[in-house]
């Protein structure tokens, strides 16, 4: 009976996991200035710093599911935004994205700083995080199993991951399939989806409930804006799913929808060839990517139309 | 907390969560995280540390198993191009380690491969290899003349389908510095690897080109991990018969007591290395004058150990800075120096300009 208590005792803990909404908003812009605020985001920790404003707003309400640590603890990221000690400071001021004291990046205008936020981060999570098998790929997940969705230039892997998300998807991740070597299962990073240029508008129009933040203009790639990520999909952050589909993308306009099964083993390349770090991992890449192939069934999607192709899906993963 | 878990990583086990915080920052930035890992994985501890740097240690250790492989294929490759080359192949510094399994091979990370050969070989072997697909990195006229005329390997190559820079050396130290070891006595004391046509340098010759290394060639970047590569030497090397005795002979008839003495200094201080009593008194004439050695001791720990990443101290770049000189006045004359370090600051301040625009006309 002890065991049992101990259990529920843990389990009582983790649900009342303070987020970052229940911490009172002086308090959060103090800390976010100071010593920094711990961010648990999927399975890894982000100290986050930053004196900036308009950024601790943005970081409030994209992040505001989900759970703050109390220090101490191991962080596998510090991140510290802030204007760069410059002339810049005064005259079109910018914001410079330090990953452990060091900038990676040049700076970009001060306004787009939740942006590099993001993409700082991305490229952290992509350069250190070994311990997976890093995919190239929008991960959803329905009926305990994930299906992943690689990207493939122009494949619209956001926006369609995007429009699933909304229509009852648990929202893994929109760029990073991460694959854990013990299990082969996929672990969600639930983060907030950037949605790129036209597909902004086409999310609107899809879900107009969707809550969308404000649109970057003239980022490096193009007009960017973030859409919240479900507070469902944060809370189930740490439950991980096998892989069930393997889905190739690829959005033409005007096109019937097509999705039709493909070999393994093209599956396979253009999975490897879509991953961060498959040759880094060299043996372990090919037995994951292997495992990963072999556990999924396997098509290509073709499709003009969100809803033809998300009800083609659905079946696909009823049936 | 840096330096005791490096010298005794035994003694992380009474690490708490914050100490691991910073410790891991730390190591990663000394590019020394994937050494930590093993040291501790050798010990058997790995099941001891929280589960979260035990992620660290596994990405770390993956990143680690890639450059030593990639590493491994560009010797291989080389090998091959060289077959009917048939002049010594001397491996240096983290090759050597590597290939010959030597303390310091352990989580060790390298970007390039440091090969040392006769120097009549040198074109011979520079066709080779370019007609097989490496080309020079350094490909500004400057670059090429400053490698070709004066320093002591050619300009850094690279096979453009791999990552790995290839660094031929026909001596180890640069011809222009007041230092002259005798390359084909390096040479001719090397030892052959098993089953290879590979060499490494005699023990004595190693610990001194890595001394030479760290004290003359340049910026300090990996200072602490090569400075963990000869207290590991150090040890390894220590139990040889004559080894301390040679070692110091060494030194001396090619003028090099003053880096040896500098190194084994620091070695033990920082890593704990345990050095004869005998040697320290045979050194004792190379020692510096008390002002010098009170400079050197505060410009290498500061440049050496780093800074916590949240509060880095002023006074630091500077110190770097001058130790950036002092390597570039013992390798060069005066005159030469200046116009080196105008030249290259000119060419640094140009390709800023270059880059920022660059940069500018993506993002418009």
């Amino acid at each position: 009976m002890a065991i049992a208590t101990i259990a529920e005792c843990r389990a009582d803990r983790e649900s009342r996991q303070v987020i970052l909404a229940e911490l009172p908003a002086d308090d959060f812009v103090k800390r976010l200035a100071g010593t920094g605020i711990l961010v648990q985001t999927g399975p890894f920790i982000v100290r986050i710093r930053s004196r900036i404003e308009g950024f601790a707003q943005l970081f409030r309400r994209f992040y505001a599911h989900f759970p703050v640590l109390a220090a101490p603890a191991v962080a596998d990221f510090h991140i510290q935004l802030d204007r760069p000690n410059s002339v810049r400071r005064w005259w079109r001021p910018q914001a410079l994205f330090l990953l452990d004291g060091q900038s990676p990046f040049l700076p970009y205008p001060l306004s787009h700083a939740f942006p590099l936020f993001e993409w700082g981060l991305n490229w952290g999570i992509a350069m250190q995080a070994h311990q997976y098998l890093m995919l190239h790929s929008a991960v959803v997940e329905r009926s305990g199993r994930a299906m992943l969705l690689p990207a493939v230039p122009g494949s619209g892997k956001s926006t369609l991951c995007a429009a699933m998300v909304s229509r009852g998807w648990r929202l893994f991740s929109d760029e990073f399939g991460l694959v854990r070597s013990g299990d082969g299962q996929l672990i969600p990073l639930p983060r907030p989806l950037p949605l790129k240029n036209r597909s902004i508008e086409v999310i609107r129009d899809f879900t107009p409930e969707a809550e969308l933040g404000p649109s970057f203009h003239g980022t490096r790639k193009g007009t960017v804006a973030h859409l919240v990520s479900p507070a469902l999909s944060v809370a189930q952050s740490k439950v991980s799913a096998p892989p069930g589909w393997l889905v190739f993308p690829r959005y033409k306009a005007g096109v019937p929808l097509r999705l039709a099964p493909i070999p393994k083993q093209q599956a396979f390349l253009k999975l490897a060839n879509n991953s961060f770090n498959y040759q880094l991992l060299g043996l372990r890449g090919f037995e994951g990517v292997t495992r990963l192939v072999r556990d999924s069934d396997c098509y290509i999607l073709t499709y003009s139309n969100l809803d033809e192709a998300i009800d083609a899906l659905n079946r696909l993963a009823e049936s | 907390m840096l330096l005791t878990a490096l010298s005794d990583p035994a003694q992380t086990v009474t690490f708490g969560v914050e100490d691991w915080d910073l410790l891991l920052r730390l190591t990663r930035r000394t590019r020394l995280l994937g050494r930590l890992a093993a040291c501790v994985d050798d010990l058997g501890l790995s099941e001891n540390v929280p589960e979260k740097v035990a992620e660290h240690f596994t990405a770390a250790g993956v990143f680690v198993d890639q450059h030593q492989r990639m590493a491994r294929w560009e010797i291989d490759r080389i090998l091959k191009t060289m077959e009917d080359i048939d002049v010594p192949m001397v491996l240096l510094k983290g090759s050597a380690y590597i290939l010959a399994g030597l303390p310091p091979a352990r989580g060790r990370l390298l970007s390039d491969v440091d090969l040392l050969v006769p120097r009549d070989a040198l074109d011979r072997i520079e066709r080779a290899l370019k007609t097989q697909g490496w080309t020079s990195i350094k490909l500004e006229d400057y670059d090429q003349r400053y490698y070709r005329t004066w320093m002591h390997e050619l300009p850094p190559l690279r096979h453009p389908e791999r990552g790995m820079e290839v660094d031929i050396h026909h001596t180890i130290s640069p011809l222009t510095s007041r230092l002259s070891p005798d390359p084909e006595e390096l040479l001719r004391n090397s030892i052959a690897l098993d089953n290879s046509r590979l060499r490494i340098l005699h023990p004595v010759d190693m610990v001194l080109h890595a001394t030479v290394h760290l004290f003359h060639d340049g910026e300090f970047i990996n200072g602490l991990r090569d400075l963990v590569d000869l207290a590991d030497l150090l040890a390894h090397f220590g139990d040889l018969p004559g080894f301390w005795q040679q070692l110091v002979e060494r030194a001396q008839a090619q003028r090099l007591g003053r880096p040896l003495f500098y190194m084994l200094r620091y070695t033990s201080r920082f890593l704990g290395a345990s050095i004869p009593e005998i040697v320290v008194n045979n050194l004792r004439s190379d020692k510096p004058s008390w002002p010098v050695l009170r400079l050197m001791d505060v410009l290498v720990s500061r440049t050496l150990i780093p800074d916590h990443p949240d509060y880095p101290r002023r006074g630091t770049a500077l110190a770097k800075w001058l130790l950036y000189v002092r390597s570039h006045w013992l390798r060069m004359p005066p005159g030469l120096l200046l116009r080196h370090l105008l030249r290259k600051q000119y060419m640094r301040w140009s390709n800023q300009r270059s880059t920022a625009m660059s940069q500018t006309g993506k993002g418009g």
